[in-house]
């Protein structure tokens, strides 16, 4: 008996899909309306992995990044030249042939003109120590050079120097008083560091008339586990008030309201386009359905039970989600993935430069909701497929 | 026209389901439309709620920049300025570090002169120029946190600290105010008391907002201010409100293109659903209509039939998906307010959205209107 529901559903599901080019038009519609989702959704969900594709790259667990207490970002900080000493000290701080692996840096936003609207955006120009690029694993010079520590000589990150006007090498430009030439682009792997101009601390404090104070210091600590008992002998340094965090803390902190806002709009599209699409399915397969009836009830009194029609209804749907799926997802990673392009991050009031990410999961996730929609479009009409009487669907025209 | 509205009626109960189906379906493209557009004016829409006679002051460099605190008083010796006042963001945080408010240090005597599209009931008003270390606060953040006139709250810097040896100032809430620019989430408090308690940055000043006397003059204006300082170590940038709120919302990257393009491809979707569910219903009367060419009704009539068919569900779904759109939009600005002012969504949105339905209609009857007018009558009924 059961070889025999599993040979009827496999004969009727066969059939059903061999002549779904009889409803080219219609399948084609459903098609094309679950594409359309799971393009949209995949092409907004992909900012969000930019964004945590970014921020994953920068936070190292081993790296500790100090701000005054009280200070959710480095703009809002500020560290005196003893303080940040005394935290540098320590000896949980790992240590390379030129001293401890710690950096004291400031940090100020500049206006450049975005490439895409020609008005202004805030880009970070940080100040750095010279350990700075020992302290961002990956970091790299991918044209020119390195800044020489005393001049008005900066590098700029490769996020940075795509997005915003005049950041190439060679090219001077004027902030405040000072005119500025680009001696380098870097790289670090994708990381928050792309989307900043970096030069030499002292440079930036003289221009900024800041003295010889910071804002945050990061130190690259000997593990990751050293991380607590550095945050709790700087908690109860009684010449500090200042506030630790490891560097993945720090950028998981400083992204959460980007993303949840980018979450949000992006589940909101997904569920009302999602319902648009199980419409479209429900449409296609219910004229479908009817289209058949003669032809559905005539194996009805074949002797077919009604768990094979049932099953070749929603095999259809499920097909047509799967495809219109694949479409979706395929037209998604062309059209979207490794895009840059830049946003305000109102965490830290600067620019941050990213690239659309369509990862694997994302995809996976994207066919699994298009099956999902294709299966319900399929279910209601598969249900009434099964319950028409075979005497009054013989009847029909 | 209008005695055929029952045939059309008539004809749209034929296939219930799919009637059903295929307004929903536009209900929902209209809902998403209506929903977008609501996004996309809170994100790129402030300037046009923006002062047309307002004039923004920062620092050439960078808005975080600040400006001393004497430049003041030497733009308002600029000829056209009516007045001018100053403006330093605070950095808030209330409780957690996570709630973030956007807080002013302002001069209360002049901040309703430059911005008249705040209101306060008089007796507030007086309250907040009289007690130095007094707070209004907008609506809808009066709302969320469940603040009353004449309570005590304390509100933390991320930037400032304070001469007690904390970042936290304690204000008493003098007023709520309401303004007609959407901006419900602000707090504004005395410059002088803030100015006096922090321990650093003092006499500066964020931006300077003045207000002009005749807006064509803008550009005259903000040279003239601009030229005040130039060569100076600090340099400034003046520009019009609207082309700073502009400027801001344009560091959001583009969305606005963004969001029209999701809107398109939701568009060219369900244009497809309904224009083939039309379709397949005209389609399957053909018959039907070759029986109404015969009893003479002409090529044109059926052809505006069935258009009118297609036009009626358009806009009943339509409009009901932009009506739902519009209550829904509240539920949005409430949950959207955290990070911009929204009022709700935009009037043309409903102007926009009827050109739509217009044309999705249209289109949706193009091929079964060209088929309903060529049919030759003898076709059409020798098909059953």
């Amino acid at each position: 008996m059961a070889t025999n529901i599993f040979n009827q559903i496999g004969t009727i599901t066969a059939m059903n899909l061999r002549n779904m080019s009889a409803r080219l038009a219609s399948s084609i519609v459903a098609l094309v309306g679950i594409a359309g989702v799971v393009t949209v959704l995949v092409g907004v969900l992909s900012i969000r992995e930019g964004f945590r594709a970014v921020l994953d790259e920068s936070g190292a667990p081993d790296v500790a990044i100090v701000l005054r207490n009280g200070a959710t970002d480095e703009l809002g900080s500020g560290l005196s030249l003893e303080q940040t000493r005394a935290i540098a000290d320590s000896t949980l701080i790992a240590r390379n042939a030129d001293g401890a692996l710690a950096s004291a840096e400031l940090y100020v936003v500049v206006d450049v003109p975005m490439k895409s609207t020609g008005t202004a955006a805030n880009v970070p120009l940080r100040g750095v120590g010279p350990q700075a690029p020992h302290l961002r694993q990956n970091f790299k010079i991918v044209a020119g050079r390195m800044f020489r520590p005393g001049t008005f000589e900066v590098i700029v990150g490769r996020g940075a120097s795509t997005q915003f006007a005049g950041l190439t090498v060679g090219n001077t430009l004027r902030w405040g008083t000072t005119d500025w030439t680009v001696t380098g682009i870097f790289e670090d792997k994708g990381s928050v560091s792309e989307s900043e101009i970096w030069t030499a601390d002292s440079v930036l404090q003289n221009a900024y008339n800041r003295g010889p104070s910071y804002q945050s210091l990061r130190a690259k600590l000997t593990s990751a586990a050293a991380f607590q008992p550095f945050k709790d002998a700087l908690t109860s340094d009684p010449r500090l008030n200042v506030r630790a965090f490891t560097e993945r803390q720090y950028y998981q902190e400083q992204s959460r309201s980007l993303t949840t806002l980018v979450s949000t709009i992006g589940a909101a599209i997904a569920i009302l386009m999602g319902l648009g699409a199980i419409f479209a399915a429900l449409n296609t397969m219910y004229s479908a359905v009817s289209a058949r009836t003669r032809e559905i009830a005539t194996l009805r009194a074949m002797g077919f039970g009604a768990a094979p029609v049932v099953t070749s209804v929603l095999t259809e749907g499920v097909l047509l989600g799967l495809a219109g799926g694949a479409i979706g997802a395929l037209i998604a990673y062309f059209a979207f993935n490794g895009v840059r392009a830049s946003t305000i991050n109102f965490a830290s009031f600067s620019q941050i430069s990213f690239a659309f990410t369509v990862t694997p999961a994302l995809l996976v996730q994207a066919l699994i909701y298009a099956i999902a929609l294709g299966l319900i479009g399929g279910l209601l009409p598969s249900l009434r497929a099964a319950r028409m009487p075979i005497a009054t669907g013989l009847r029909e025209l | 026209m209008l005695k055929y509205l029952p045939l059309l009626w008539s004809n749209l109960g034929r296939k219930r389901m799919r009637t059903t189906l295929t307004l929903a379906s536009i209900i929902i493209a209209f809902l998403l439309f209506g929903l977008l557009q609501t996004m996309k004016a809170a994100l790129t829409g402030g300037a046009d709620l923006a002062g047309i006679d307002r004039l923004m002051t920062i620092h050439k460099v960078s808005l975080i920049q600040s400006l001393p605190a004497s430049y003041l008083n030497r733009v308002r010796g600029v000829e056209g300025v009516k007045v001018a006042t100053l403006q330093n963001w605070f950095g808030g945080i209330y409780q957690d570090d996570r709630t973030q408010i956007a807080a002013f240090a302002v001069e209360p005597e002049l901040f309703f002169d430059v911005y008249p599209e705040y209101s306060l009931p008089p007796e507030q008003k007086a309250n907040w120029i009289a007690d130095r270390g007094s707070i209004i606060v907008g609506n809808s953040i009066a709302q969320r946190f469940g603040w009353k006139v004449g309570q005590k709250i304390a509100l933390r810097s991320n930037i400032f600290t304070n001469k007690n040896g904390t970042t936290a100032w304690d204000f008493n809430i003098a007023g709520i105010f309401s303004a007609t620019n959407g901006d419900q989430s602000s707090v504004y408090f005395h410059y002088n008391y803030f100015n006096e308690s922090r321990t650093f940055g003092t006499d500066e000043i964020g931006m300077i907002v003045m207000r002009i006397a005749d807006p064509d003059q803008a550009p005259q204006i903000a040279a003239k201010v601009d030229a005040l300082f130039a060569n100076s170590s600090t340099e400034t940038k003046t520009s019009t409100e609207k082309a700073f709120v502009q400027g801001f919302a344009n560091q959001l990257g583009n969305i606005g293109a963004l969001i029209t393009w999701v809107a398109s491809a939701v568009f060219f979707t369900m244009l497809l659903v309904s224009a083939n569910t039309m379709g397949q219903s005209i389609r399957e009367r053909l018959n039907e209509i070759g029986v109404m060419k015969t009893l003479g009704f002409s090529s044109a009539t059926v052809t505006s039939l069935v258009l009118g068919e297609a036009l009626l569900v358009t806009a009943l779904g339509g409009f009901i998906g932009l009506a739902l759109a519009t209550a829904m939009a509240g539920v949005v600005a409430q949950a959207a307010q955290q990070f911009f002012p929204t009022l709700g969504m935009p009037r043309e949105a409903w102007i926009v959205g009827s050109a739509l339905i217009v044309v999705l209609g249209g289109l949706a009857a193009l091929l079964p209107c060209m088929q309903a007018f060529r049919l030759k009558i003898v076709d059409a009924l020798r098909k059953t």
